[in-house]
């Protein structure tokens, strides 16, 4: 099946795709507006499902990396990722066929779209995280053993850095993101390359699709006055895990990353308990009264109260009033190889168990299939 | 002495005030020019006999008058935006986001010109003055009146836009030239949206403030005028002629802060009353908590901090149905007069309510007096459920906070609310924004990324304190009284570069 992009859908997929930052991932909102000026200029981008790509195609992950607070203010020029992309294809001697988001959660859920509309090609509907984190290591695509290097990173001054042999995505980590420094704190990247065989295998399916119905649902639920909270739950599965006020938020900031911790006063229902969230861009744990109520790799998402809004770790401050959301990862997160990668030991809490949310992440979606078997 | 003057939509007060007490005060139908009316309020309170137009120290006003002309799109100038960033920034020129109809009232230019800044200082582009003048050669051809000035991480650097300022200058002698680092913070988007829509109002700006001050000349005021900001404190008339966009938000905030000094609560709950609806606000250390979220303005994106504010439909002309079980958010407005049975009409209203209660004495009680108990009741039994609603809403943290009650309907809350430690009405509770102009400090605010290459975060945070205050000082702050009232460290997420977002406000009270 393919479907196009249209103003429509677009606005669907960045509010979907915000949600699903679980509190980090940059903001959509730049993105959008980037692939709705090409939409008006004429372009086309269709959106194929994985099952639809030929073995043999080249994909090849496009986005951007750095401050999301560079990004706010230096917004990109808005071609750093396809210069990226043909430093990698002169590398490989071959074109891509094919992109995908590296992320869905936040503002890489568009980008992908930005460059296919500037190449001509198609995007893949799918993603390498079905959410947010803080890491290129922390993707499907390494996880499943997808090769990290050739990798190209590009800046606004089309200035180029391919990166042809690395051991490994901690170190493509590492590296990348002491040029990206060297950038002006964020770049376009392209990496992993991949063949449609490797991304059918590695990457969350139809994350797209569902980052465009989440969206769809909560304009439906806003503009019809009903629970835009449920909507969303209606589509992506999970639960409300609390409703409540913000009391607190610390701060701090560790090896480059804005880890801290929220604490929630119940309202409602929860009156009386109290809720702490620890994040590291995303949000990480949250504990209801001292007990684990969700943990990652399950995505913990703070929205508005009234309007489903979601609220990021840099925005989150005293007195908003929110509804924590609990969605269970999608299963391809949950296996004991990504675990052990994206499980809560990866992020510091080597003493909590993955203790799985119930229901499948998608809800009915076929994005929730099994997950996939090692290579 | 200071005079206080709100004007709003319907009313212009206006209040005497000596120090922190009321002498007088008026409340006049705003007119059709403004400035009548304000001249009706200012004559009124200099009416008061123990006072002369000389032993006026200084004149505050709070203004929706801007916000009003961009809503309308009403007498907005033919304005450019002028962005300083490539080859960056181009994935989103100026006005992108923009309601098609506001950016064909301001007739819509949009340039991106080489320039601006990194996070750390670094320059992106050196500023090409060739290309700045044969810009405003053809910003000139278009007849522009405003420009707009927008650099990538101005708030890190002003240089590049203070220099195009120069040129452009040279070029279109009688433009206005509006500069974004006066204006926003970090968000460059948001900033530049502030910044055209400050550019789009520089000749009415000019020409209002121009009309504010001869109205004072005229009643022999010789003290100087200032506005009030979105934030609450005050703006020299001079600068407010340049930067008008900085009143937008002034009138919530303005009553926050009157019954912040009407109650001496630093730490309260406001609730505003009216016919319509309530109003609800924090006020944290005495200033209103601001909201989170982009703030939209006619539509457009913008990153003001506007104050938190909620509102239900509960107000003294609420509509009281099913026998008590529903109040409002129906109204009968200003129709109150007419309709509510206290006046002589046939709609039960809260207002009706609270006086068969005994909470008000409004009106003749006696034509409330047949009221069914069990209705009276239920009634203020719902009234009191939604005010405690809002109030635990409102709150920040468990414990009862004080709740100040102001505005026309604050006889509807009885002497207790659930979950409040005290409920608070002062007098003169009618003319809070008024007060709260007349009260207002001044105050010195940065947003700024600093690099903590060989600093250590306290000398970051010294150096970011530094300039808080010294920016209040040039407002006209007394140095004495500065004090810094928001911390705001945020650590730059993604980057091991070291580098700490400030922003830091400091306010202080005017010198004089």
């Amino acid at each position: 099946m393919v479907w196009y992009v249209d103003q429509d859908k677009l606005e669907n997929v960045a509010i979907g795709a915000g949600i699903l930052g679980t509190g980090g991932g940059g903001n959509p909102y730049y993105g959008k507006l980037h692939v709705k000026r090409l939409l008006d200029e004429g372009a086309r981008v269709a959106v194929v499902e994985p099952d639809a790509v030929p073995d043999d195609a080249l994909v090849v992950s496009v986005g951007a990396m750095g401050a999301p607070t560079v990004g706010i203010e230096r917004i990109s020029r808005g071609d750093e990722s396809l210069v990226a992309l043909r430093a990698l294809e002169e590398h490989l001697g071959r074109r891509a066929t094919h992109l995908i988001p590296g992320e869905i959660g936040g503002g890489n859920s568009t980008r992908p779209m930005a460059v296919g509309a500037m190449a001509g090609l198609p995007v893949i509907d799918g993603d390498g995280m079905g959410r947010a984190f803080p890491e290129l290591q922390m993707d499907t695509f390494a996880i499943y053993g997808v090769s990290v290097t050739p990798a190209a990173l590009a800046d606004i001054y089309h200035n180029t850095v391919v990166f042809p042999h690395l051991a490994d995505a901690v170190t493509l980590e590492r590296y990348a993101r002491a040029v990206t420094v060297q950038m002006g704190g964020a770049a376009g990247y392209a990496f992993p390359a991949m063949s449609g065989a490797e991304a059918r295998r590695t990457a969350v399916p139809m994350t797209l699709t569902l980052a465009e119905r989440i969206g769809a649902t909560v304009r439906d639920a806003r503009w019809a006055h009903r629970d835009p909270i449920a909507a969303v739950l209606a589509v992506a599965g999970g639960q409300v895990l609390f409703r409540g006020k913000v009391i607190d938020v610390v701060r701090r900031m560790a090896a480059g990353f804005a880890r801290g911790s929220l604490t929630l006063d119940g309202l409602a229902a929860d009156r009386g308990a109290r809720m702490t969230v620890d994040f590291q861009n995303e949000n990480l744990i949250a504990h209801r009264d001292g007990a684990v109520a969700a943990v990652v790799p399950d995505l913990i998402c703070l929205v508005d109260a009234e309007t489903a809004a979601p609220i990021t770790t840099e925005v989150v401050r005293y007195g908003l009033r929110v509804a924590v959301l609990g969605i269970p990862a999608p299963a391809m997160l949950k296996t004991e190889r990504a675990l052990a990668v994206i499980g809560p030991a990866a992020f510091g809490y080597p003493d909590v168990p993955f203790t799985p949310l119930s229901g499948d992440y998608g809800g009915d979606m076929p994005a929730a299939r099994p997950a996939a078997t090692t290579a | 002495m200071r005079i206080g003057i709100d004007v709003g939509g319907t009313n212009t007060d206006a209040v005497l005030m000596d120090g922190r007490d009321v002498v007088t005060w008026s409340k006049r139908p705003t007119t059709g020019n403004v400035i009548d009316g304000i001249t009706a309020a200012l004559r009124h309170v200099l009416d008061h006999p123990d006072v002369s137009p000389r032993d006026i120290d200084a004149v505050m006003i709070g203004t929706t008058h801007f916000t009003n002309a961009v809503v309308q799109r009403r007498g907005l100038d033919r304005t450019a935006v002028i962005r300083l960033g490539l080859p960056a920034t181009q994935s989103i020129p100026p006005l992108t986001d923009w309601p098609d109809e506001l950016r064909r009232a301001i007739g819509g230019q949009a340039l991106m010109l080489h320039g601006g800044y990194q996070y750390d200082g670094r320059v992106i582009t050196p500023l090409d003055p060739q290309e700045i003048r044969s810009a405003a050669r053809r910003l000139a051809a278009e007849d522009v009146a405003s420009v707009a000035i927008v650099s990538v991480f101005s708030p890190v650097s002003p240089d590049h836009e203070v220099a195009a300022a120069e040129i452009l200058a040279g070029e279109l002698p009688n433009a206005a030239i509006t500069l974004s680092h006066q204006i926003g913070r970090l968000g460059l988007l948001e900033r530049e949206n502030a910044a055209a829509l400050n550019a789009c109002l520089a000749s009415l700006a000019r020409q209002t403030i121009g009309a504010y001050g001869r109205a004072l000349e005229e009643l022999g005021i010789v003290a100087p005028l200032y506005l009030s900001q979105n934030d609450g404190t005050l703006m020299t008339a001079a600068f407010a002629a340049r930067y008008p966009v900085l009143t937008f938000a002034s009138g919530p905030t303005n009553s926050m802060r009157g019954a912040a000094v009407l109650s001496g609560g630093a730490d309260a709950i406001v609730l505003d009353i009216g016919g319509t609806t309530t109003d609800g606000g924090a006020l944290v250390r005495g200033f209103p908590r601001e909201a989170s979220f982009e703030v939209q303005v006619g539509g457009v994106r913008t990153n003001f901090r506007m104050p938190d504010v909620a509102s239900v439909g509960l107000g003294g002309g609420s509509i009281v149905e099913y026998g008590g079980q529903v109040v409002g958010p129906v109204s009968v407005g200003y129709r109150i007069t007419d309709e509510a049975l206290v006046f002589g009409g046939r709609t039960v209203t809260a207002t009706d309510v609270a006086v068969a209660a005994g909470r008000a004495q409004i009106g003749r009680l006696a034509l409330a007096m047949d009221l069914p108990a069990d209705l009276v009741d239920r009634a203020l039994r719902v009234i009191d459920e939604r005010v405690a609603a809002l109030v635990d809403s409102l709150k920040t943290s468990p414990s009862p906070a004080p709740v100040i009650v102001v505005g026309g309907g604050n006889v509807l809350v009885g002497d207790s609310i659930e979950g409040a430690s005290e409920v608070i009405r002062p007098a003169h509770a009618a003319v809070a924004n008024a007060i709260g102009a007349a009260i207002a400090q001044v105050s010195g605010e940065i947003d700024r990324i600093f690099s903590m290459e060989g600093r250590t975060r306290e000398g970051v945070l010294e150096a970011a304190r530094a300039e808080a205050v010294a920016l209040a000082g040039e407002a006209g702050a007394d140095p004495a009284t500065v004090e810094i009232v928001e911390v705001d460290e945020i650590p730059l997420a993604y980057l091991p570069s070291n580098a700490l977002r400030v922003r830091m406000k400091s306010v202080g009270e005017l010198k004089g």
